[in-house]
Formats: C-alpha cells, sequence, structure tokens
C-alpha cells in the first residue's frame, strides 16, 4: 500500500515498514521517528547509518548483534528507541521488519 | 577406502549413519560417528519430565543400540575440526583424517550469557528445562511447590523448539488444575518477540489459547540480568518482572568445539547453505539439525527432513553430480496445549503454519492449527516412532520431507 511521509509517496507493508529501501531519506525517517514520538538526533542516525549498512550488505541484525556492533551497547539503543528499540529502529531506517527466527 | 566422519549421535548424526550406512558400500567407505556421550535423549521429553508426565528411563537410551553394524562409534571428547587440513583432532591427541565431514553437534543452553542466571537461585527457584538435569531438578521443585508467580520466560531467539516454552505455560496451567492449586499461581509468559509466536497465524491461535487459559503474556521482552536478591527479571529498557519460579529458556549456542574450530558465528552456528545443508566455507563438509545457522526451526522434524535430503547430496556430491537445492525448511510440530489435546503445525521457509488436515489432504486424521486429542495422542505416539522409525532412518508413512501444499487453506 502507498502512504504519503514528509510529502513523499512511499510503500509500506501493513506494519507501516517500508518496502521499497531507495524511496527512504532523512526527511521520512524523521517523519516515521515522530509517529513514534523519537526526536531524532545525531546519535540516533548513527545507529540508523549502522542498520542501514547492515541490510545493504545482507546480514541479519538481532539486539545481540547490536550489543556487539560497536557503535551503541544493548542499554543506550533502549534508551534511543525505547520498549521495541530493534522494530521500531528498522522501520525508522526504512529497512524491513528483521526477521524474528523460527 | 576412503572415510567419513559424522561428529554427533544425536538426533541427526543418528539418522545420517543409518541412511549412508544404507548407501555408501563398505569396501569403498568407512563411516565414523563420534559423540562424548553414551547416552541418547529423546529431547521433546524434557518438556514432559518436569510434569512427571515421562520418567527419566521414557527418555534415555543407550546411543550404541541406534547406531548400525559396520558403522564405528567413537566414545571420546572432541578438541576441534581443522578443516583446511581435513581432520578432527581429539582430546587424547589423536588425529582423525576424512574425506567427507557431517557436523551434527547441535545446540545447548548458555545460561552463563545472562547476569545472574547462574546466581543463588540457580536450581532453586531459576530453573531451565532444555537440559535433563535442568527438567529433573524442575520436576523435584515442582511436585511440593506450594504457588505463586510462575514466570516462563525465554532469553533470545535462536532456541531449539521454538514452541515449548508455551507448551510449558500451557501444560502448567493444566498441572496446576490437576493438583487442585490454579488458584494459587499466577502464570506469565515472557518473551523477546512481538507476541506468542515467530509466526502470525499461530500466534493468533495461540494467543486465543493463552487468553482462555489465564496466562499473562509480557511480549518484547530483552532481558538484561536476574536479580537473585528480589526475584525479578530486568530488561534493557528497566522493565521488572517479579517471579517466585522463573523457569527460563537461556540463550542456545552451537558445541564450544565449533568456536575452538573457528567455524562459527557468534552464537557458535555454523554458516550453511540453507538449501543444499553443505558448509558455506568448505565444500566437504556438510552441517545439519540443531548446529547450523540457517532460518528454519532447530526441531528433530527439520532434522529429519534435512537427513533425507543430505544424504541424497552426500551421494550426489561423492558421485561428483551438482547437489540438489531442496531442503524447504519444512518444519511440523505438535504443540501440547494442556489437557490432553494438541495443535499441530506444519510450515516451512515461505509458508507460515496454516488450518488444514494431515498427514493425507483432506482426511487427516490430524487437525493443522487446531486443538484435538488426536494431535495429542499424536505427540504421545511420536515418542514411539522416534526410538523405532524416526533414528533408524525408516521413512514415515505419508509424511514428505517437501511441505505439501494440498489440503491446507492458505489464504
Amino acid at each position: 500500500m502507498n502512504k504519503i511521509i514528509a510529502g513523499a509517496t512511499v510503500q509500506v507493508n501493513e506494519e507501516g515498514y517500508l518496502t521499497d529501501f531507495p524511496q527512504w531519506n532523512k526527511e521520512i525517517g524523521t517523519a516515521l521517528a515522530l509517529e513514534a514520538d523519537i526526536n531524532m538526533t545525531p546519535r540516533h542516525w548513527e545507529v540508523i547509518d549502522y542498520l542501514q549498512g547492515e541490510f545493504k550488505n545482507e546480514s541479519p541484525l538481532s539486539i545481540r548483534k547490536i550489543g556487539k556492533s560497536g557503535v551503541v551497547d544493548i542499554k543506550e539503543f533502549y534508551q534511543l528507541f525505547p520498549m521495541a528499540p530493534l522494530k521500531t529502529a528498522s522501520k525508522i531506517a526504512g529497512i524491513p521488519k528483521p526477521a524474528s527466527c523460527i | 577406502m576412503k572415510r567419513l566422519i559424522i561428529l554427533g549421535a544425536g538426533t541427526a548424526g543418528t539418522m545420517m549413519a543409518n541412511h549412508l550406512h544404507n548407501h555408501l558400500k563398505r569396501e569403498d567407505w568407512e563411516i565414523d560417528i563420534i559423540d562424548e556421550r553414551e547416552e541418547h535423549h529423546y529431547q521433546p521429553g524434557y518438556l514432559f519430565l518436569p510434569f512427571d508426565i515421562y520418567k527419566p528411563e521414557d527418555i534415555t537410551k543407550p546411543i550404541r543400540d541406534f547406531i548400525p553394524h559396520g558403522v564405528n562409534l567413537i566414545n571420546d571428547q572432541i578438541d576441534k575440526i581443522v578443516p583446511k587440513e581435513q581432520y578432527v583432532s581429539m582430546v587424547n591427541g589423536d588425529r582423525l583424517h576424512y574425506d567427507l565431514l557431517i557436523i551434527a553437534t547441535g545446540a545447548k543452553i548458555a545460561p552463563e550469557e545472562t547476569e545472574g542466571m547462574l546466581g543463588e537461585e540457580w536450581q532453586k527457584s531459576v530453573f531451565d528445562f532444555y537440559s535433563f538435569e535442568g527438567s529433573l531438578a524442575l520436576r523435584n521443585k515442582l511436585r511440593d511447590w506450594k504457588g505463586g508467580k510462575l514466570v516462563v520466560h525465554i532469553t533470545e531467539m535462536p532456541i531449539k523448539c521454538p514452541v515449548a516454552p508455551i507448551e510449558f505455560a500451557f501444560l502448567a496451567d493444566s498441572f496446576f488444575k490437576n493438583k487442585h492449586m490454579r488458584d494459587k499461581v499466577e502464570i506469565t509468559y515472557v518473551t523477546p518477540l512481538s507476541g506468542a509466536f515467530t509466526k502470525p497465524k499461530a500466534t493468533t491461535a495461540l494467543q486465543h489459547l493463552l487468553d482462555e487459559k489465564h496466562i499473562h503474556i509480557e511480549s518484547d521482552f530483552a532481558i538484561e540480568s536476574i536479580d537473585n536478591e528480589n526475584k525479578t527479571i530486568i530488561d534493557y529498557g528497566g522493565r521488572v518482572i517479579p517471579f517466585d519460579l522463573l523457569v527460563t529458556v537461556p540463550t542456545n549456542k552451537g558445541d564450544e568445539l565449533i568456536a575452538r574450530s573457528g567455524m562459527g558465528d557468534d552464537l557458535n552456528f555454523i554458516p550453511t547453505n540453507k538449501a543444499t545443508l553443505q558448509s558455506k566455507n568448505y565444500q566437504n563438509i556438510f552441517v545439519l539439525g540443531d548446529a547450523t545457522d540457517i532460518a528454519a526451526s532447530k526441531a528433530g522434524s527439520v532434522a529429519h527432513f534435512e537427513a533425507e535430503i543430505l544424504t541424497d547430496n552426500i551421494l550426489r556430491y561423492i558421485a561428483g553430480e551438482p547437489l540438489k537445492e531442496e531442503f524447504d525448511g519444512h518444519a511440523n510440530c505438535f504443540v501440547e496445549t494442556g489437557n490432553g489435546k494438541a495443535l499441530l503445525i506444519d510450515f516451512n521457509y515461505t509458508h507460515e503454519p496454516v488450518e488444514g488436515s494431515f498427514p493425507l489432504p483432506g482426511i487427516g486424521p490430524l487437525r493443522l492449527l487446531k486443538e484435538s486429542r488426536m494431535n495429542h495422542m499424536g505427540k504421545l505416539a511420536f515418542r514411539w516412532i522416534y526410538w523405532n522409525m524416526l533414528l533408524k532412518g525408516t521413512h514415515i508413512p505419508f509424511v514428505s520431507t517437501a511441505m505439501q501444499e494440498a489440503g491446507k487453506d492458505f489464504a
């Protein structure tokens, strides 16, 4: 389905995750963050950059992996993106919801 | 004479020994299987042991009974694999050269990964049921527990048998009902996932059952530590959940020998091609069961389906033919729901569990994603099938390796 975010039309799935990463830009990220009551700071963007980099490398993400990334520790990750940080941050980053292992 | 070595004589390794023994000529191939243990455990039984449904002797048998004559069982400790030089190094100093290696070393709990888990309360009010010892200790605790807050908890994914924790919660509900003390027990199910299961349709069905049984769920909970003094679990976001009895599934990791061999990811799982089961790094190494990093369930049924495909691929590899990219992630699991009933779920990489009939399309007799007594009988009968057919590599009638789509309601 289509959704208008920050003046741009983007494709999202039923949970609101972008389905076409090239449509993402920083304004869209900022708007998606506001929907989750998060005001983006440079620190937030560092984490988002890391997530997008991993996504581009097709490297699956997990809380454990982020804790060992050297970019942010898990405690701070939760402070930046409260409640379900990996899901929230992935949505802001315009990448798919992390596949929870089966 | 060439040599094929299988590491691990659990569910996956034992099935491979039986399959390959039937297919490889004895004059061409020596087959060895190595395991440091002498007993084979029926791991699904760990779920039933705490509730006195199974006894220890129901779920343990000698490994030797399941290894065919002609396959050499080596009961000893492995130090590491040296893949570049094609040998397995044993703790006793032996070097075992191989032409083909199958790794089936499984996964096990790593409670040391969570701060406070192995503290004062370990096996006093903090238990696991993913090990024989843990499950037995929990049985003894439950026999005279007087009630209070029972918290059933998953530390992080992936874990073996992802449905077992919720089954534990369901069985606990019926256990306490039968003991006429359900009103004295508050059950909370705590998971790092966003809901009761990893797949949306099964989550809806399981959530309904949780509500019906008055089991409270706390989702998206990523544990940071256990506070032994105050008996609480705390997550990275600062959420605190109190317990009187914590039944936790600790982090699951692949065997330490994989780390010593430098062959695993940060949880010691081995990078494996998800369709062929060949190691991504070494052509003459194949991996199956819980030891792989593939996104299929870590479950005996998965190992069973993998073993059939891997047997074909090993024969193809030996013949110099291209490997079949056939493994579809097929899993088939009974989910005990308590009170003598069970659900059955059937899924793979691309299809989530749906409703329908199994194994015969339109007939069953088992119903997918619906609670029934027949499904429960199926789960109990499975222990017999496991010991008498599955481990020996006997094909189970009507159950196909690739998931069938007929008779299922894909919406």
